[in-house]
């Protein structure tokens, strides 16, 4: 056990520093996030679209964003052999899954405060203090659901030719029970369409479930998937 | 030349490394490895010879715990390949076509994160970049910035750190000028004369040939042993 916590927070930190370092997230997703965004308020801004459906375009930036940060993940692995070299290494491969989906975890949720922010901004959606709790609640339990999914189908496509093209058409449908019950949280906690906050906590227990089951899955799936 | 197939001894000796016996792993449904057998004794540097699509990869990718055996048995560092494959992993080290570094990462970096996979130390880490010579101002060099020569040896100070008992090597001049190949030569030969076990596949038989203690040759997917003959030792 203390060797697995070892690798994740060994493979985690590599990760984050390499982005750090290369400002990937902060130079290319997170203006690429914003330009979806900003497109989409331009297109939608009639007659108060923007807003009602403001939550779900927060999300779909997300999913769009997951899609390359996974993709810049394994490219990093495999731009020197280095996912390879791990496997070949006998490295706990629940170690390189979690330590993976932790560092795509904090990216993505630094990603979701910037575009929870500008929704703010561009949609005009407001938000109190329970809508706050929710808000964030679902948000932690998607990216959970987020970053194990797209750490275990990155580690799957990241040995398969034309894999850039092949991410988002395993991921995307996937993640569609985390889009929806996401977006739901996310009008409840905005208090659009006369919904109610309490409203979405229930929607909650879909993301939980979700995410334990990617999480767990992916832990034990990983090994063998990125060994064939 | 003599050749003399190996049979390999039914319980291998004590100081045995690699013990491979009548062993066939299968790509697809092509025998890469048709009938292998190879001792290999702790300290020795065996050079695997043979062309192009002879098995030397597989050879390797089967001591590194990275193909399963269809027939015949197989131990290495007296660990049975096919149940305790994993640990062959932990403790082998194959350095391949690829280093397996991470670009933005420095040299340190990389090295520091492999050890860290094997719970490595930092005098560990200091001491194995000491080994390769990349203890100067290389250590802080990002890797994507490396010559090839010097990737070639930050990937070894990285089996360093990761405390490979037993180092596979495919193609370890590969890519590599003059300079980088008589600079990876001396290191080679430095760990060797400290005591590593090396194996390595390698077209360059005389450069090769004048690290390794025992020549032999892969043909069609079976091991030759080649009787020394001036290159090896």
């Amino acid at each position: 056990m203390r060797s697995i916590a070892r690798i994740a927070s060994s493979i985690a930190a590599k990760d984050l520093r390499v982005e750090w370092r290369s400002r990937v997230v902060t130079n290319q997703v997170l203006p690429f996030a914003a330009l979806v965004m900003v497109l989409f308020a331009f297109a939608l801004d009639d007659d108060g679209i923007t807003e009602r459906v403001a939550p779900g375009l927060v999300w779909l930036a997300v999913l769009f964003s997951l899609v390359i940060l996974v993709t810049r993940s394994y490219a990093i692995e495999t731009a020197d052999g280095a996912l390879d070299q791990l496997r070949s290494s006998g490295v706990d491969p629940v170690g390189i899954f979690l330590g993976k989906a932790v560092a795509l975890a904090v990216q993505l949720l630094v990603l979701e405060a910037v575009l929870a922010g500008l929704a703010v901004v561009l949609y005009r959606a407001s938000i109190g203090a329970e809508g706050l709790a929710l808000f964030v609640s679902a948000a932690l339990l998607a990216t959970l659901g987020l970053a194990a999914v797209g750490t275990l189908y990155g580690g799957l496509a990241a040995g398969v030719r034309g894999r850039e093209t092949l991410l988002p058409l395993l991921v995307l449908p996937v993640l569609a029970p985390v889009l929806i019950a996401a977006t739901r949280c996310t009008e409840s906690a905005f208090g659009l369409e006369g919904v109610d906050v309490s409203d979405g906590w229930p929607w909650l227990g879909l993301l939980a479930i979700f995410a334990v089951l990617f999480s767990v899955f992916g832990a034990f799936a990983y090994g063998p998937l990125i060994d064939e | 030349m003599p050749t003399v197939e190996t049979g390999g001894d039914a319980n291998p000796a004590p100081d045995s490394v690699v013990s491979l016996r009548d062993v066939v792993v299968l790509i697809g449904a092509f025998p890469a490895l048709a009938g292998a057998s190879l001792e290999v004794g702790r300290g020795e540097v065996v050079l695997l010879a043979g062309p192009n699509g002879a098995g030397k990869t597989t050879l390797l990718r089967t001591c590194a715990g990275l193909a399963r055996i269809e027939r015949g048995d197989g131990s290495v560092l007296g660990l049975d390949l096919r149940s305790q494959f994993s640990d062959v992993r932990r403790r082998t080290g194959l350095v391949g076509h690829s280093n397996g570094l991470y670009p933005d990462l420095t040299v340190r970096e990389n090295v520091v994160f492999w050890g860290r996979t094997v719970g490595a130390t930092d005098d560990e880490v200091e001491s194995a970049l000491s080994r390769m010579d990349l203890a100067g101002r290389l250590r802080d060099v990002v890797a994507g910035r490396l010559s090839a020569g010097q990737k070639r040896r930050v990937a070894l100070a990285a089996l360093i750190a990761r405390r490979a008992e037993l180092w596979l090597l495919d193609e370890p001049h590969a890519g590599l000028d003059a300079a980088g190949r008589d600079e990876l030569d001396a290191l080679l030969g430095a760990a060797v004369t400290a005591g590593a076990t090396v194996i390595m596949a390698s077209h360059e038989l005389d450069r090769a040939g004048r690290l390794a203690s025992r020549r032999v040759e892969v043909v069609a997917g079976r091991v030759v042993e080649t009787p020394p003959a001036g290159g090896a030792r």
